[in-house]
């Protein structure tokens, strides 16, 4: 009878230790449908740019730079609302479920971990644009998301830590294939976040 | 007998165990985190702090944040070593 005590005592320090250090919630099927999304995005981008090139080679009805810039500009923007909001909700309902605060130290530790390096390569990006080094914006994306998840992996579900440096080595292999750089983001956004977000959905979520 | 001498008497409680354990992976904590983690109430939380503190097993730091007071725990070297050893004993005693 003693021993079962014990069992249960270092399970309890099992449980408080990653309780009050990792944010264990966060849903692996979000990671998916942020792939999803970032796939028909990027399918989207590739018909506005092949639009923009077929209709100024044929027609010569050429759509002014800025117009091309904006609607993609407002695909990121889509993209990037769709997967935040469906990651929140999916979250939610993980953390009900599992009966984790959805805001507490923990996540907020986890999302201010993520956004140093995330925010720092934001702005590094617009200073790339700045100096029209544009060619740069693809990889350098890739590189900072990648550097983002692996120092969020201390505070959530270690898988984030492999994604992250997949994510690193895309961008920087991206940098010796410049002008591919829609396809990197397919294969790193589209792909990977489904691959990984399907790994930790049958590891941690279906439970 | 001597695996039982092990066992600190200043764990053997479901609530200070958890105190250690969070202390264990964190600098430190605030009160209001060890609440929500360990899901007691105040008074509960106070008696255990308290007990654990005469021990010096964690010591106590008051701070203002703004004008509000806060009250931030960690575990002293001393803890921490009480802790392994605690934990060491209990694997022992499950191993045999």
């Amino acid at each position: 009878m003693e021993s079962n005590k014990y069992l249960e005592d270092i399970s309890e320090i099992k449980n408080m230790m990653s309780r009050s250090s990792r944010f264990i919630s966060l849903s692996g099927l979000s990671g998916v449908l942020a792939g999803v999304y970032a796939l028909v995005g990027a399918f989207l981008a590739y018909q506005v740019l092949s639009d923009y090139s077929g209709s100024s080679l044929v027609s010569g009805t050429m759509r002014s730079d800025a117009s091309v810039v904006q609607q993609l500009f407002l695909i990121a923007i889509g993209v990037m609302l769709c997967a935040i909001v469906s990651g929140i909700f999916l979250t939610m309902k993980k953390s009900k479920k599992s009966g984790e605060k959805m805001w507490d130290v923990s996540s907020k530790r986890l999302v201010f971990n993520f956004l140093v390096p995330l925010l720092t390569g934001g702005a590094f990006c617009l200073v790339l644009i700045q100096y029209e080094i544009a060619w740069l914006v693809a990889p350098a994306t890739l590189i900072f998301y990648g550097l983002a998840c692996i120092n969020a992996s201390k505070y959530t579900l270690g898988d984030v830590r492999y994604m992250g440096i997949a994510f690193v080595i895309l961008g920087l292999v991206n940098t010796q294939l410049i002008g591919y750089g829609l396809y990197f983001w397919a294969l790193g956004f589209g792909v990977f976040h489904i691959f990984y977000g399907a790994l930790m959905y049958f590891k941690y979520d279906r439970k | 007998m001597s695996l039982i001498n092990n066992i600190n008497k200043a764990f053997d409680h479901r609530i200070r165990l958890g105190i250690m354990s969070i202390l264990m992976v964190n600098d430190h904590a605030d009160f209001k985190m060890l609440k929500e983690l360990l899901e007691i109430t105040d008074g509960n939380l106070a008696s255990h702090v308290k007990a654990l503190e005469k021990e010096t097993y964690i010591s106590i730091e008051k701070q203002f944040i703004g004008r509000k007071p806060n009250t931030r725990y960690a575990a002293t070297k001393l803890g921490k070593a009480a802790f392994k050893k605690h934990i060491e004993a209990l694997e022992k005693l499950l191993g045999k």
